[in-house]
């Protein structure tokens, strides 16, 4: 089942730049897709349209539908608040909120309104387990968070999106800034969570991008060129500039 | 070639440190000349009393209590609306000109003589709005004074906290003002209260704003309304200073002591509040 429905997207910013080019493509359901390609290629702008970031930016047209659960979140009608409760995202550099471990995790449900501590506790425990930091850090929940290590905060990041219950969770390079074995554990992490979840993944890298990828889409200047499952796009791309590009040749 | 690169270093160093102090020196000149002169003044008698026998006797009592009130009065009125106006420029203002009219516009009030706001206060308040010369008029006389100071202080201190946390603020499902009020506000909480101490700090020692608008030369009780003229300290030393014939300096420089003590008081606070912030802030 597709979970989004991404149809004819264009996005221009006030530069006149097309950063994504009549852009089609369906997200399935409880799986990774993969964004990846060159840098420039209009993956974090994609990204940023999923959850309405992007209001926030300079962005001059958006044309294009994006139906998710087949509602247009294009709509200027959409509650954005609840369309990001619902679509979670993780940023590039671990950017963890000056509040303790905790504060950060129940910082999302706070500003719905959520005040029941039972309700906090169990959101702070059952995330900080889905991604895979329980072990680590339950006996300083009341820590600043920034004294965790980076691979600690950015799997914090993680946990903090998830303490919504999100349908959607969007990662924009979430490793690009750890060292392998931290990187190990997200990845890890993120194959249990699609399980339950919708993932849509930027990778920091091609080996990433093909380890992680159920189905990946690779773009090239605001292009989608090719869109595959994960085992043919990497193996046996049919573009000659996506095998260019999983073969190094560029980029 | 190595001896030459630290000697220099070492002459450098040196010739800072050597600048460093010597700003510092005045101050402590100033600071103790002032001490030895009206230390001797300080008494219980001098700080709780009213004076007499042309104020030549006694103590300072009203003088201090009038700086205290319109301190106060001056917060009150200076501080929601710096800090309002420092939130709507640095987190909701469009970059457009209008923003950098009234950016430039509260820069250059900044620049305007003390006096020039106690003759508008004296137009507007007195007599304008009829509050008379009172502590109203020159608590907002010194609040006009102060703004500028207040809103570029906080709008800096806003600035400075970075965007990061505000888009994952939101994207965490927060709305602006939200964003605004559990995350940028308390980040920015340290700078903004050294700029508001800083402003309010200079309203204390004026003498100028309040001349024309509620300071009084002399009054034999404490004010009991905010329509009342009250003493202040800054106008009372500038009366016994230039006003008094045969004035004891002691009590003059005692006086000075006072407001001193004011004003430094004031920024001792600014700096505990400032470095306990940082010592928490780690980012
Ligand atoms: N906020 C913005 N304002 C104006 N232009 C932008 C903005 N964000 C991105 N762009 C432009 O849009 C294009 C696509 O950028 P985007 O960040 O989406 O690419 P990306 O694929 O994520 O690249 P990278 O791999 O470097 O992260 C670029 O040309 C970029 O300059
Ligand atoms: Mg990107």
């Amino acid at each position: 089942m597709n979970k989004i429905e991404i149809e004819n997207l264009t996005l221009q910013y006030s530069d006149g730049n097309e950063s994504l080019r009549n852009v089609s493509m369906g997200i399935r359901e409880n799986a990774i897709t993969v964004l990846f390609g060159p840098a420039g290629g209009g993956k974090s702008s994609l990204l940023r349209c999923l959850n309405r970031l992007n209001d926030m930016a300079d962005v001059q047209t958006a044309v294009g539908r994006i139906m998710l659960d087949g509602e247009n979140i294009l709509d200027p009608k959409t509650d954005v608040i609840a369309l990001r409760r619902k679509v979670g995202m993780v940023f590039a550099r671990p950017v963890v909120l000056p509040l303790s471990i905790r504060g950060n995790l129940t910082y999302g449900l706070e500003v719905m309104g959520e005040s029941r501590r039972s309700k906090l506790d169990d959101a702070v425990e059952r995330s900080l387990k889905q991604a895979a930091l329980w072990d680590e850090v339950k006996d300083r929940l009341d820590d600043q968070a920034i004294a965790l290590s980076g691979g600690q905060q950015q799997r914090l990041c993680v946990a903090r999106s998830l303490a919504l219950e999100p349908e959607v969770i969007l990662l924009d390079e979430p490793t690009s800034g750890l060292d392998p074995i931290s990187t190990a554990k997200v990845e890890a992490s993120l194959q249990e969570l699609k399980k339950d979840y919708t993932i849509i993944l930027v990778p920091h890298s091609v080996q990433q991008a093909a380890r992680a990828a159920d189905f990946a889409a690779f773009f090239l200047q605001g292009e989608l060129v090719e869109y595959a499952e994960g085992k043919s796009i990497f193996t046996t791309p049919v573009n000659k500039r996506t095998e260019d590009y999983v073969t190094g040749r560029f980029g | 070639m190595k001896l030459n690169r630290n000697l220099s270093q070492r002459l450098g160093f040196g010739l800072i440190s050597l600048m460093a102090t010597l700003t510092v020196i005045p101050i402590i000149v100033v600071v103790i000349y002032i001490i030895t002169q009206g230390g001797g003044a300080i008494s219980l008698q001098f700080l709780s009393g009213f004076p007499h026998d042309g104020m030549r006797q006694g103590g300072i009592m009203p003088a201090i209590v009038g700086t205290f009130y319109l301190t106060l009065g001056t917060a009150i009125f200076s501080v929601p609306l710096g800090v309002a106006a420092a939130i709507y420029l640095a987190e909701y203002a469009a970059d457009n000109w209008l923003t950098r009219t009234i950016r430039i516009a509260i820069i250059n009030l900044s620049g305007i003589p003390s006096v020039v706001y106690g003759l508008f206060g004296l137009g507007l308040f007195v007599l304008f709005l009829k509050f008379g010369t009172s502590i109203l008029s020159a608590s907002l006389t010194l609040s006009i004074m102060t703004l500028p100071v207040i809103i570029s202080t906080s709008e800096e201190a806003l600035r400075a906290v970075p965007q990061a946390f505000r888009t994952v603020s939101i994207s965490l499902g927060a709305t602006r003002w939200q964003t605004i009020r559990r995350i940028v506000l308390p980040e920015a909480l340290p700078g903004i209260i050294t700029g508001v101490i800083l402003g309010l700090e200079r309203a204390a020692g004026e003498t100028a704003p309040i001349l024309f608008t509620g300071a009084a030369f002399f009054l034999p009780r404490l004010p009991n309304s905010v329509f009342d003229a009250t003493m202040a300290l800054p106008y009372h030393l500038f009366v016994i200073s230039t006003q008094v014939p045969e004035m004891p300096f002691q009590i003059q420089y005692g006086t000075a002591l006072v407001l001193i003590a004011f004003v430094l008081g004031m920024n001792l606070i600014a700096t505990v509040v400032r470095s306990r912030a940082r010592a928490r802030r780690q980012w």
